[in-house]
């Protein structure tokens, strides 16, 4: 059979791309894209409902577009960009062909047709069940059928990139061990295995419920399973945006991994316990013991976030590592306050560290913690969570990231550069505030998911403080800021994409490459054996040890706070 | 003066006879990993889970 071995090297990059590979990232990314634009659109008008001040929907078209919002961008808009991803760095960082791309068609065919055949069963009004569907309540069947086929999609294209590594390998296209953004797509590509594997034996048999052929389905077994599934989808995303970041750091800066056998281990800690974390959903349910969810939150998944802690050090230490090799040497901060803030791939990276980080990683830390878990369980802390997880974290990165593909995948110039600078700021700072604040009105006890704060009409209405209606409404303002800014981002890519000016290469042609034969390797450069004489303070990146000292003590004190305040919620006298 | 190192004849098969370090060939293989990174948290969130539930006493 005949293997297409066609290559064209970037001009600008000097990245390799295997034509059929090429075309899968930009489709891929194209459907992420679209799956982000019905998202937003959605996402706005769950924000304009719960201001207090506007409450722009009624009741059941809140839970309708609640449920397509929490979907299209947490399951739609991430895995087709991860896909994406998962091809980039498979087939052009090993530069190598795609293992069997007609099948990774079918896998991206049956993603689309999932993803369709789930938004209109909620669109048709009788699956407004959340993105968690816990059962007794029930979904059209349509609503479970689209997610299988999604995750059957993404699954074969899991293991189309693991059958390019295999190629890449056989073919000799790269030295050693596989590249450290490879190195972590592996580990979202494995997480993804387990996630997808995990949905399926929970959605079939929900399924079957759906249609009449299973009688009943236990509500903890699924909660249980299920958030194997829905939790475990957000720790692809992880995976994910960490390489982004490696990625990003040495694209904009050429910057190495200040220790790869640190970054590989971190990313095997990630392999190894990332996943277990999805305990802390149950860490309120009474049918699990305190064994199995301290084990899997507070023992198994502090080795997770140990390893997001060596990756938030590494990132940073190695662009200053590069800055002070360039010559921003002076103190503690030159080498930041140098670095390309005008540039987006940056600007979009480093907040995509710092809201992940700050915002994201300490209040996960803090609610995988059985006992203050129950200060927010079920507030709308948990969303304000996973919006600077998901969202500054992994959303931002991808949006940092496409502003580098799309001048190399797409070969088109930005149409509006100029706006690119400011929209990561805007959406950046605008989701950090979302974030900030919905975890202040959580604090405070609001409900996640619920059209009304105040229980108008309820027998027994609530009063919240004034200040959980200024925290929301503040939350509001943010989230429209942060609208304003996803659709800055979605105006330049899809303009860019479509209508952007072209970059045309001299005498450009594709490269076809003999059978059995990919393009010689590059001969591994020593690595150097010492930094010289940058830093200060017998560190080399003095800065970044500086700014993990304020997230460690942030960390602690928040830490201790809260221990603080559970203690005045739940008086024990 | 500095010692630059000398380029590496792509023909010269030297460093493949070095021994890789075994837990270097352990991470460098992915099915391997894929192996681990399934059956961990099938085993310690899963399994363990789904025993505690059907060890829950039934109401009567």
């Amino acid at each position: 059979m005949a293997v297409n071995r066609n290559f064209r090297t970037c001009p600008s990059t000097g990245l390799v791309y295997h034509e059929p590979a090429e075309k899968l990232i930009r489709w891929n990314a194209v459907a992420g894209v679209v799956s982000l634009l019905v998202g937003g659109v959605l996402a706005l008008l769950v924000t304009l409902t719960r201001w207090p001040a506007v409450k722009l929907l009624p009741p059941d078209w809140f839970y309708l577009v609640l449920t397509a919002h929490g979907l299209d961008m947490l399951v739609f808009w991430i895995i087709f960009f991860e896909i994406a991803v998962l091809y980039f760095a498979a087939s052009t960082l090993l530069k190598c062909r795609l293992a069997t791309p007609k099948v990774a068609w079918v896998a991206f065919w049956l993603m689309i047709v999932g993803a369709i055949t789930n938004n209109i069963a909620v669109f048709k009004g009788d699956s407004s069940v959340m993105f968690t569907s816990y059962v007794p309540m029930g979904a059209h069947p349509l609503f479970y059928l689209g997610l299988i086929l999604f995750a059957v999609g993404a699954l074969i294209a899991c293991f189309v990139f693991f059958g390019t590594l295999v190629v890449g390998k056989a073919e000799k296209t790269y030295n050693g061990s596989v590249p450290l953004v490879t190195f972590g797509a592996v580990t979202a590509a494995i997480i993804a295995v387990f996630t997808i594997a995990a949905g399926a034996i929970i959605l079939i048999p929900t399924f079957l419920w759906s249609v009449g052929l299973v009688s009943h389905i236990d509500s903890l077994m699924y909660r249980t399973v299920w958030w194997a599934f829905g939790h475990s989808s957000q720790q692809i995303n992880v995976a994910a945006h960490v390489s982004v970041w490696y990625a990003i750091a040495a694209i904009v800066f050429g910057a190495k991994p200040m220790s790869e056998k640190v970054s590989r281990a971190a990313f095997v800690l990630y392999i190894l316990f990332l996943q277990l974390a999805s305990a802390h959903h149950l860490l309120a349910d009474p049918g699990l013991t305190s064994n199995w969810k301290i084990f899997n939150t507070s023992y198994a998944m502090y080795l997770a976030v140990l390893a997001s802690m060596v990756h938030g050090l590494t990132v940073p230490g190695a662009i200053e590592v590069a800055q002070r090799q360039k010559g921003f040497n002076k103190g503690l901060f030159e080498w930041l306050r140098k670095a390309p803030w005008g540039n987006p791939c940056f600007s979009g990276m480093f907040m995509s560290l710092i809201g992940f980080g700050f915002l994201g990683g300490i209040s996960g830390v803090m609610m995988g913690t059985e006992q203050l878990n129950l200060i927010i369980h079920n507030t709308i802390y948990v969303p304000g969570h996973f919006h600077a997880t998901v969202v500054v974290g992994t959303t931002l990165a991808f949006m940092a990231l496409t502003y580098f593909l799309i001048p190399t995948l797409f070969r088109r110039e930005l149409m509006f550069p100029g706006m690119a600078k400011w929209q990561t700021y805007i959406y950046g700072l605008g989701m950090m505030g979302f974030s900030v604040f919905m975890m202040g009105a959580g604090t405070l006890g609001v409900p996640r998911r619920h059209w009304d704060m105040a229980f108008s009409g309820a027998l027994m209405p609530h009063e919240f403080p004034g200040t959980a209606y200024l925290m929301m409404g503040l939350m509001a303002v943010s989230g429209v800021l942060a609208t304003v800014g996803g659709a800055m981002y979605l105006i330049n890519t899809v303009g860019s994409v479509f209508f952007g000016r072209k970059i045309q290469t001299p005498d450009f042609k594709r490269v076809p490459v003999r059978e059995g034969m990919a393009p010689p390797p590059v001969p591994a450069v020593p690595a150097p054996a010492g930094h010289g004489t940058i830093g200060m303070g017998g560190f080399v990146a003095p800065g970044t040890f500086v700014l993990a000292m304020v997230f460690l003590t942030s960390f602690v004190l928040y830490y201790f706070v809260n221990w603080k305040y559970l203690s005045t919620v739940w008086p024990l006298q | 003066m500095s010692q630059v190192p000398a380029p590496q004849d792509p023909a010269d098969d030297g460093p493949d006879d070095e021994p890789v370090p075994m837990m270097q060939s352990l991470i460098d293989n992915p099915f391997l990993l894929l192996f681990l990174g399934v059956a961990m948290p099938t085993v310690l969130y899963i399994v363990w889970g789904v025993m505690e539930i059907v060890g829950i006493p039934l109401a009567k």
